[in-house]
């Protein structure tokens, strides 16, 4: 017993090491911080998920602040906002951040998969952290997705009936679930009021989660690199990645600028463009919610516009809707979709680069086509994109075998001196 | 003790066996109040209760607007003109007769769609994903337009009668709810349909 009590009862190492008798924090911070290697080469697309963290943040703590100011109640909610926005002493800034905060959070994701995409960091033996990253997207889209109906405005009402119009597509249990899902025979207060709970406490608790498990699949396999070689395969004496630096301090200070040029840009949005032109808050959405008229022109938040097209292009409710579940679905197979010997686009052949240019455009034109309405020419158009997206993942296994790729290096490269 | 072979694994396995059912039934049960939780509250059903719309300052042509259980519903009074039309949308529409069941009572499973056929009822709520389709009245031949119902969100359309035109994204004709004539002149929707 004496012998217990003089290794743990006296602080011989002083409080870092009676911490770490408890608790393992120096060796935490090592595995993870101060000795976790990634490559040297990382070029300006590594820098998306450091940011989607610090969007994250954002989200988190500007949201607590307007939860203290805002009412979930379907004869309150609007004016409630427009309290934050006139009345409350800064109100306006943090409900900017927040708004802003959700496009940008989108912007950041979208450019992170993208990353994914460019140098196959889904492939081998990354396959779990790209797919919980879907899973954050997806928790992703229903937090963005409660949380636009929170300020009751004439889009936050009508962009909820079409989307959860969607479910009723669904044969049989459809009109049960819908009800399920409103808690009342239209989307009501009590519709707002659950939509509040996923928004505040459930979805964000379930996207922290995510995000946990995420970086911890990350630092078990190691992050992958614009070359798409594992650094692990080439150690030196100390068992260090010859390719690799540490996390702290060489990755962060680099994060560190990347997060300034980030803050500069959403600063000058949430400034002097949080409307966007009606992009990231609709002009329709600064009219309190009218259940009896449907705003002329409908659509939802830029976000969402690529798989709205895709919805709309389908002339029958039930094949849209399955379409559109399709579309947002299909990425979690890319880790076994692509068959190709080789991650990185820079040691692909043509096929895969012409593939994924061409997916990148239909992307792009579709989240284009999705703001506009429902014009014939704008339809065939969204038709011919929805094609391409789908072609891209469902003859990925028959391109990307039979594409030509190049040799890979042992050694990371550099492109720029 | 120690030793493993004194363990009786089949004892060992139907102990977690009946375990893990048990509590997995205990976690069914325990999730139903929860789940029923969501369900319309006895709130959400009284306001559900049917309303009365006065008809007799209509003037033929004239839509009035009303809300049961949440959900617009048009009321419009059709002269012999606009019923006349509804011949010219009969190869236009998907389903004529209104033949699918559970768009409308009974009663209103005919071209026109009503108890009365001068009165029509419909819920205005477009069957594609629930947008407030717009009223338009007026024909335009060169279109094949009748008047009707026009979603301005993708585009579907409906004749006078709320039949949905082929080659739209809606699926069904509008729904009716159901209504019954509590006089000559007043309507009551939600209440079991039927003639007073």
């Amino acid at each position: 017993m004496a012998r217990i009590e003089s290794e743990i009862g006296t602080p011989k190492g002083g409080l870092l090491k009676w911490i770490d008798d408890r608790f393992p924090l120096t060796s935490t911070l090592k595995e993870h911080v101060t000795e976790y290697y990634a490559a040297k080469n990382f070029n300006v697309w590594y820098v998306f998920g450091v940011l989607a963290m610090v969007v994250l943040v954002i989200q988190l703590v500007t949201g607590i602040f307007l939860t203290m100011n805002y009412k979930p109640d379907a004869n309150e909610a609007f004016a409630s906002v427009e309290y934050i926005m006139r009345d409350v002493e800064w109100g306006w800034l943090i409900r900017y951040m927040h708004s802003t905060g959700a496009s940008f959070f989108f912007i950041v994701v979208y450019l992170h998969m993208f990353r994914a995409m460019l140098y196959g960091s889904y492939k081998k033996p990354r396959e779990l952290i790209w797919i919980i990253g879907m899973l954050i997207f997806f928790v992703l889209m229903a937090e963005a997705f409660a949380g636009y109906l929170l300020p009751w405005g004439q889009m936050s009402y009508w962009g909820a009936q079409v989307i959860i119009s969607l479910f009723g597509a669904i044969p049989f249990v459809g009109d049960a679930l819908v009800e399920i899902i409103r808690g009342d025979y239209s989307i009501s207060d009590i519709t707002l009021n659950r939509f509040f709970a996923l928004h505040v406490i459930a979805l964000p608790l379930a996207l922290v989660a995510l995000v946990f498990v995420h970086i911890v699949a990350l630092h078990h396999v190691g992050s992958n690199n614009p070359d798409g070689i594992e650094i692990k395969e080439n150690k030196d004496e100390n068992g260090v990645p010859k390719d690799g630096v540490a996390f702290h301090p060489y990755h962060t200070s680099k994060d560190l600028v990347a997060i300034i040029v980030f803050l500069m840009i959403f600063s000058f949005v949430v400034f002097f463009a949080p409307e966007m032109g009606g992009y990231f808050l609709e002009h329709a959405n600064f009219e309190p919610a009218n259940t009896m008229a449907t705003p002329e022109h409908i659509a939802p938040v830029w976000y969402f516009t690529p798989y709205y097209a895709i919805l709309r292009a389908v002339p029958s409710k039930l094949w849209g809707a399955i379409l559109m579940a399709a579309a947002v679905l299909l990425p979690l197979f890319l880790p076994w979709l692509d068959r190709s010997r080789v991650r990185s686009i820079r040691y692909r052949g043509w096929i895969y680069r012409t593939a994924l240019a061409l997916f990148v455009v239909s992307f792009l034109m579709l989240g284009y086509l999705g703001v506009q309405p429902a014009e014939p020419l704008y339809v065939l158009l969204a038709r011919i994109g929805t094609v391409i997206y789908f072609a891209f993942f469902l003859l990925m296994p028959y391109y990307t075998s039979i594409d030509k790729t190049k040799p890979v290096p042992d050694r990371v490269v550099y492109h720029a001196e | 003790m120690s030793d493993a072979d004194d363990v009786d694994r089949n004892r060992r396995h139907f102990l977690t066996v009946a375990t893990a059912v048990t509590g997995g039934a205990g976690v069914v049960m325990a999730s139903i109040p929860f789940l029923a939780s969501l369900k319309p509250s006895a709130r959400a059903q009284a306001l559900g209760a049917p309303v009365e719309v006065p008809v007799s300052m209509m003037e033929p042509g004239a839509m009035v607007r009303v809300t049961w259980r949440g959900k617009l519903v048009y009321v419009v009074r059709r002269d012999d003109e606009m019923l006349a039309r509804l011949d010219k949308t009969d190869p236009l529409v998907r389903d004529p007769e209104s033949a699918v069941a559970e768009q409308q009572p009974e009663f209103a499973m005919n071209q026109y769609r009503s108890l009365r056929p001068e009165y029509l009822v419909v819920e205005g709520s477009c069957t594609h994903l629930g947008c407030a389709p717009l009223a338009e009245f007026q024909v335009e031949p060169e279109e094949n337009w009748y008047g009707g119902f026009f979603c301005p969100c993708h585009g579907s359309r409906f004749d006078l009668a709320g039949r949905v035109y082929k080659g739209v994204p809606a699926p069904t004709n509008l729904r009716v709810p159901p209504y019954r004539f509590v006089r000559d002149d007043i309507i009551i929707i939600g209440a079991e349909p039927g003639v007073a």
